[in-house]
C-alpha cells in the first residue's frame, strides 16, 4: 500500500483511501509520522473525504495519528469528514474524533496556516 | 440477495462484510445515514470476531411485513466467549486495548441488539428497520 503524502512549502497534504484494513491504517499512521519527521513540516492536512465508514478502530487511529503529530510539534487538521460519518461517530458515543477539523481541504489549509502563524508569533 | 453470508478469516473480510451490509441497505432504499450506521456496526462486530475468535461468520438477511423492512445481521464465532457481557457493554471497557466503543457503540446505532455468549460460542444479532411508505 502506497499513500502519497505531498509536501507544499512547510506543510504536508495527504488523503486517506477508503476501505483501509486495520493493518493498512496503522501503516498510514507510521508513514505520516515518518514524513513529518523527515520533512520537519509545521503542519499536516489529512483529507478523509473518501472514508464512508469510520468505526471505533479507525477513529482511534486517526485520533492517535493527530496526537502523535502534535507531539512532534506539528499542527494537524482533519478535512472533509463525510456527514454520515460525523453522525455515526456522535451516535456511537463520546467524541471519538478529538482533532481540529475543517469542512474541506481548502479551509483546512487556511486554518493550518493560521495555526502555524499563531504558533510562530508566541513570544519566547 | 435474500441472504448473504460472509466468512470472516482476516481483516479484509471486515470490509467485505460491512460492504455487503451497506449494499443490501442501499438496494432496500434505506437512507444514507442508515446505510452508514449498519456498515459501521457490522465493522465493529466483525472486528471483534477477528480479534478475539480468529474466525467466524456474518449473515445478512432481511424481512418485510406490512409496515417495515428490517435488515438482520448475525455475527457469530466459536471463540472464547464474552465472560461478562454487562461489562463488555459498558462504554470505555475493553480487554483488547481498543476504545471500548465497539459493542455499546454498535448497540446505539441499531434498532435491535442482542448478544448470546458462552465459551465456544458467541452470537451478536443486530437489526435496523425502516417503514415502508404507503403514501
Amino acid at each position: 500500500m502506497k499513500i502519497p503524502i505531498l509536501k507544499l512549502g512547510d506543510i504536508l497534504l495527504t488523503s486517506m483511501p477508503e476501505d483501509l484494513t486495520d493493518e493498512d491504517a496503522l501503516e498510514f499512521q507510521n508513514a505520516v509520522l515518518e514524513k513529518i519527521n523527515k520533512t520537519e513540516s509545521n503542519g499536516i492536512a489529512i483529507d478523509v473525504t473518501a472514508l464512508e465508514t469510520v468505526d471505533s478502530f479507525m477513529a482511534r487511529v486517526i485520533n492517535d495519528t493527530a496526537k502523535m503529530a502534535k507531539l512532534l510539534g506539528t499542527e494537524v487538521i482533519l478535512c472533509g469528514i463525510n456527514p454520515q460519518v460525523a453522525l455515526t461517530l456522535v451516535e456511537m458515543g463520546r467524541e471519538l474524533i478529538g482533532v481540529k477539523t475543517a469542512l474541506n481541504l481548502e479551509q483546512g489549509v487556511t486554518e493550518l496556516r493560521k495555526l502555524i502563524d499563531a504558533g510562530n508569533s508566541i513570544p519566547e | 440477495m435474500d441472504t448473504i453470508t460472509v466468512e470472516l478469516y482476516n481483516q479484509s473480510d471486515i470490509i467485505a462484510a460491512r460492504q455487503a451490509g451497506r449494499d443490501m441497505a442501499k438496494k432496500l432504499d434505506f437512507k444514507l445515514a442508515d446505510q452508514t450506521r449498519l456498515a459501521t456496526a457490522i465493522s465493529e462486530l466483525t472486528r471483534n470476531v477477528i480479534k478475539y475468535a480468529g474466525k467466524g461468520l456474518c449473515t445478512i438477511r432481511y424481512t418485510t411485513d406490512a409496515n417495515r423492512i428490517r435488515i438482520i445481521v448475525e455475527v457469530e464465532d466459536e471463540g472464547p466467549g464474552i465472560p461478562d457481557i454487562e461489562k463488555a457493554m459498558t462504554y470505555g471497557f475493553s480487554t483488547g486495548n481498543g476504545l471500548g466503543a465497539g459493542l455499546p457503540g454498535s448497540r446505539s446505532l441499531m434498532h435491535d441488539f442482542s448478544i448470546e455468549s458462552r465459551p465456544g460460542f458467541t452470537k451478536v444479532t443486530i437489526a435496523i428497520f425502516r417503514r415502508t411508505q404507503l403514501n
